[in-house]
């Protein structure tokens, strides 16, 4: 089930995740602040382009991992260096490559104070972030995974609005608490299969009983990450008071983890805690749909609307995965690139606001259009996105995961569809108001269009919006073995006693 | 012969011989820059006398003192951690002028005090040994500086003492039963005789009650009571000699103790998982209340030792071997916190919360040393703590004990949010108009130092694991060979122990 298909000496993942920190570290030398943007500038872009092969030498015909590399690491306690790519992490690498160039366009104004710590901090991320989604040694993953929390918290807690002592201390306690009882289902795990290797781990006959319990330790981890309904309270308040940048990567990547977590982890691992928990995480990712849904409608500020809009993107996500058929997985990947791409997006574009009036209230960016044409021609092209107009990328992933969710559960899908209507209410609302507004806008004097430097920080993700829409096949490509082996993995024998009954 | 147990000897003889020139220099003219050269200089031999013993395997003094690879990878950490604390103590500014010389020397001869405590193998040593590390302890509590309303050190100095006292009674009465139930003060015989015996109350209240001694040093739950008044009530380096080495040497201690008693006995482990447990809450409940920096350090120093002892509620290698990395690691993490309280604390006094406002900004280099410290004792990846709180995670659920692994994370789960409370402060909060700080030279080399152990340690923890565990096979492999050659010195030791069996 270990093979390597990709006999390359060279170490390319490695060279991936570690290429940040050094380049943090060189970082540290700059004294010019203008010459350290366009360094962390120059180096995310090089590892962004360095990172797009892996896409070109993808295997899409096999589910084995690739690119792996296997080195002995601590061995008194087993734990070993194991990276290597599948096509359900091989998209999110290449999203987060993507979206740290955008990130460090998107503070290029916006951060005006200690610049150094604050790249060094963003290519810390980087490595973290690419390092979870390649680890495929538990230990490693978790180390990655963990390791992560001490950036996000600096990037919300130094550099983020008034309230972001409180958001950075919420969002640190709330995501480690969270991951303690995951260490122990790791070690759990460990001394069933005496080995840390996440391969090794899936695809075994574990007890019942103990497939619930891991099941529920992840399950909690993950679920913060994503977040799901209950554990989401910490989403908002980090979003609003983290700079553009943080917003950006805790929407675009962050939440992924999570979802990523219950499909590397959950469903081929615990197959049989799935089946008995499934009913319950379903009608929870129904619930957050409604309530993201709901909430986003009765928001004012522009970055708690889109904050609300990403539980309810992320409920699908969940319903997707919990549908555990290819369609629901697949489009719940999918639905994860997306909202990366089109929530990032609108991040940054709150962010372009907020930067010319100070302000994220949506009343005092009424009628914005006039004054920048540009900018709100980028908006619409993401709102219409984000509510999954068909042409867009959203409108594919929302209809794959609805329709995998129609062959479990109709009820489910049903209560689900009030969510899509309710995107669309929030989203025309606010673009109504932010391009046309009311008959008495606030003036906006000398607020200028967007310069080349925004443009270019938009440009990219609008490519995408209309790639994925228009024309998914490569991008499904290099799902369909990877998913095909999990729902094989994930089906169990005596399933039809366990699933859910409408 | 003579040569080879002169070189086995060596670290101490080094360290005595420095005591002695410090107490020279202190009849002098109280220039308390020579001391700290001769501290110094006194420090660095030892660390090359250690490197150069440290294959030594001897067996001195007719058997009651034992070089193995164990007690000379210790000596080596005692050491480093004594050029730790002479670079840590700079000029001493908070103790009083007249016994500033004095202070290296009894801090000088309290590390030798714990050098050969780590090579004890018999009872009678052993607690001479122990004595000559605790009384200089008790000595250099009282030497803070007085003010007006600064009298604290003479209250935490006399309970200090006077609890001290009252562990070392309770240890020696054990000891007594010990001695009675075998007939030996020589350990490995010791607990040879006692194994048959070890289902008997009296054995298990004997174990008990000499292990109360180690719990002393080690500040375990009931024998706790002087940490936070000692802490708060000493300078802040006498704090930080008093929280780093002594916890190391009684970890060691206990290590030899159970390692050798080696009891198969479920009484004794519940006996030390209850203490964990209680040590662990009480810690940390405790500190989530304190605004003392000390203080709060010294609650969660009952925590750690309460973590430790994890280690030894398994009873079995890897455990041990966990408990020493642990504690090991520990020295490096709270050594990193405490060089920055001394730097920030102007004039001695101590630091609250507020005091470390906007470190970041006022010294970047004391935040990041802050900073890695707190995430370490947090048990952050990638930093020292947790690798440790792995290793001993791994050992106790190898051995069942889910509960205790359970109430473990959620301990750390409670702390992440104390521990918070000062990345907080250092790190999120504007400096206001607190001053800048000055980091000298021997500071920076120190927190270079500190940072890159517990980043080595987090992240290249093989070599350093692997060495305690073949140092420890050597332990507790050492009842057979160890007693063929100690028989013969035992006979013409014979005046020393006292005759027959009861």
């Amino acid at each position: 089930m270990f093979e390597p298909t990709y006999n390359a000496t060279f170490p390319v993942l490695s060279v991936l995740i570690f290429s940040p920190l050094l380049a943090a570290a060189i970082a540290l030398a700059f004294r010019d602040e203008r010459l350290l943007r366009w360094w962390t500038l120059g180096f995310t872009v090089a590892a962004a382009l360095f990172s797009l092969p892996l896409y070109g030498r993808f295997d899409a015909s096999t589910a084995a991992f690739q690119f792996v590399e296997d080195r002995s690491w601590i061995p008194a306690l087993e734990v070993r260096y194991t990276l290597g790519l599948d096509g359900i992490s091989l998209l999110l690498v290449l999203l987060t490559t993507l979206i740290m160039p955008l990130c460090v366009l998107a503070s290029w104004r916006y951060i005006r104070t200690r610049v150094k710590e604050f790249m060094v901090c963003l290519l810390v991320m980087e490595t973290a972030m690419i390092g979870v989604f390649c680890a495929l040694d538990f230990v490693l993953f978790f180390i990655f995974w963990e390791a992560m929390l001490i950036p996000m918290a600096l990037l919300i807690g130094i550099w983020g609005g008034p309230r972001r002592v409180y958001a950075a201390v919420k969002f640190f306690i709330y995501t480690m608490s969270g991951s303690i009882l995951l260490l122990v289902a790791i070690i759990a795990l460990y001394l069933q299969v005496g080995s840390f290797s996440i391969p090794a781990m899936m695809g075994r006959e574990y007890a019942p009983g103990f497939q619930c319990w891991v099941f529920v330790a992840f399950f909690i981890s993950f679920a913060i990450k994503v977040p799901m309904l209950p554990f989401h309270t910490w989403l908002p308040a980090a979003h609003v008071e983290a700079p553009t940048a943080g917003s950006v990567l805790l929407a675009s990547v962050l939440l992924k983890m999570g979802t990523y977590g219950f499909l590397r982890f959950c469903l081929p691992i615990t197959p049989q805690a799935v089946h008995v928990f499934m009913p319950y995480v379903l009608a929870l990712s129904v619930a957050a749909i409604v309530y993201g849904g709901l909430t986003a409608l009765a928001q004012s500020d522009l970055k708690k609307l889109v904050a609300y809009s990403s539980v309810a993107h992320m409920g699908f996500a969940t319903l997707g995965i919990f549908a555990l058929n290819r369609p629901g997985i697949e489009g719940a990947i999918l639905q994860m690139i997306n909202h990366g791409i089109t929530t990032g997006a609108l991040f940054i574009a709150v962010g372009i606001i907020y930067e010319r009036l100070h302000t994220r209230e949506l009343d005092q960016a009424a009628g914005l259009g006039p004054r920048m044409p540009i900018f709100a021609t980028f908006l619409v092209v993401f709102g219409l996105s984000s509510l999954a107009f068909p042409g867009t990328n959203s409108f594919i992933g929302e209809f794959l995961v609805l329709s995998g969710g129609f062959m479990v559960s109709k009820v489910m899908v049903v209560c689900a569809v009030p969510g899509v209507v309710l995107a669309a209410a929030y989203m025309l609302r606010m673009l109504q108001r932010v391009v046309y507004g009311g008959t008495r806008n606030p003036p906006h004097a000398g607020v200028t269009d967007l310069n080349w430097r925004e443009v270019l920080t938009l440009a990219p993700l609008v490519v995408f919006v209309f790639w994925i829409g228009l024309h998914p096949q490569p991008f499904t490509r290099v799902l369909h073995a990877s998913v095909e082996r999990l729902v094989e993995q994930t089906a169990v024998a005596n399933a039809s006693e366990l699933t859910w009954h409408d | 012969m003579i040569k080879a147990s002169l070189l086995a000897f060596l670290p101490e003889l080094t360290l005595l011989s420095g005591a002695l020139a410090l107490f020279l220099v202190s009849l002098g003219d109280q220039l308390v820059r020579r001391a700290r050269q001769v501290a110094l200089i006194t420090a660095l031999a030892t660390l090359v006398a250690c490197l150069f013993s440290l294959g030594q395997e001897a067996v001195l003094f007719d058997g009651a003192y034992r070089v193995d690879a164990f007690s000379q990878f210790l000596k080596l950490i005692f050491g480093l951690g004594l050029v730790l604390l002479v670079l840590l103590s700079g000029e001493l500014p908070d103790i009083r002028p007249e016994v500033k010389p004095e202070y290296f020397l009894f801090l000088t001869l309290s590390v030798s005090g714990l050098t050969l405590l780590v090579s004890c193998v018999d009872l009678l040593t052993l607690v001479i040994a122990l004595q000559l590390s605790s009384f200089p302890l008790y000595l250099l509590v009282p030497m803070r500086r007085e003010g007006t309303a600064r009298r604290a050190q003479m209250e935490s100095a006399i309970k200090y003492l006077m609890l001290g006292i009252a562990a070392n009674g309770i240890m020696l009465f054990g000891m007594s039963y010990l001695f009675g139930l075998t007939g030996t003060t020589r350990l490995p015989e010791l607990f040879a005789r006692l194994a048959p015996q070890m289902d008997s109350p009296v054995a298990i209240a004997a174990l008990a009650l000499t292990l109360a001694g180690i719990f002393y040093k080690l500040a375990v739950f009931p024998f706790h009571f002087w940490t936070p008044d000692v802490y708060q009530g000493a300078s802040n380096e006498t704090a930080s000699l008093i929280a780093s080495l002594p916890k190391v040497g009684a970890v060691a201690v206990l290590v030899r103790l159970v390692s050798l008693a080696a009891p198969e006995q479920e009484s004794v482990a519940l006996l030390l998982a209850i203490l964990a447990v209680v040590s662990m809450f009480y810690g940390n409940l405790i500190a989530l209340a304190q605004d003392d920096l000390k203080r709060l350090l010294g609650f969660s120093g009952i925590a750690h030792a309460g973590y430790a002892l994890i280690g030894f509620v398994t009873l079995e290698q890897a455990g041990f071997t966990a408990a020493l990395y642990y504690i090991v690691a520990y020295l490096f993490m709270v050594v990193a916190c405490f060089v920055v309280i001394c730097q920030v604390s102007t004039d001695g006094v101590n630091l609250g919360f507020g005091d470390l406002a906007g470190l970041h900004r006022r010294a970047p280099l004391l935040a990041v040393t802050l900073g890695v410290g707190i995430f370490a004792l947090a048990g952050l990846p990638p930093f020292a703590g947790f690798i440790g709180k792995l290793a001993l995670l791994k050992a106790a659920l190898a051995k069942g004990y889910l509960v205790l692994v359970i109430l473990a994370v959620v301990n750390t789960a409670i702390a992440a949010y104390y521990y918070l409370g000062v990345i907080r402060e250092a790190f999120f909060r504007e400096p206001g108009d607190r001053p800048l700080i000055a980091v000298g030279l021997p500071v920076r080399v120190l927190c270079l130092v500190l940072l890159a152990a517990n980043l080595g340690l987090g992240i290249l923890p093989g070599r350093v694991l692997e060495s305690i565990s073949t140092s420890l096979a050597g332990v507790s492999g050492l009842d057979q060979p160890a007693l063929v050659s100690a028989a013969p010195a035992r006979q013409s030791a014979g005046a020393a122990a006292p005759p027959g069996p009861p």
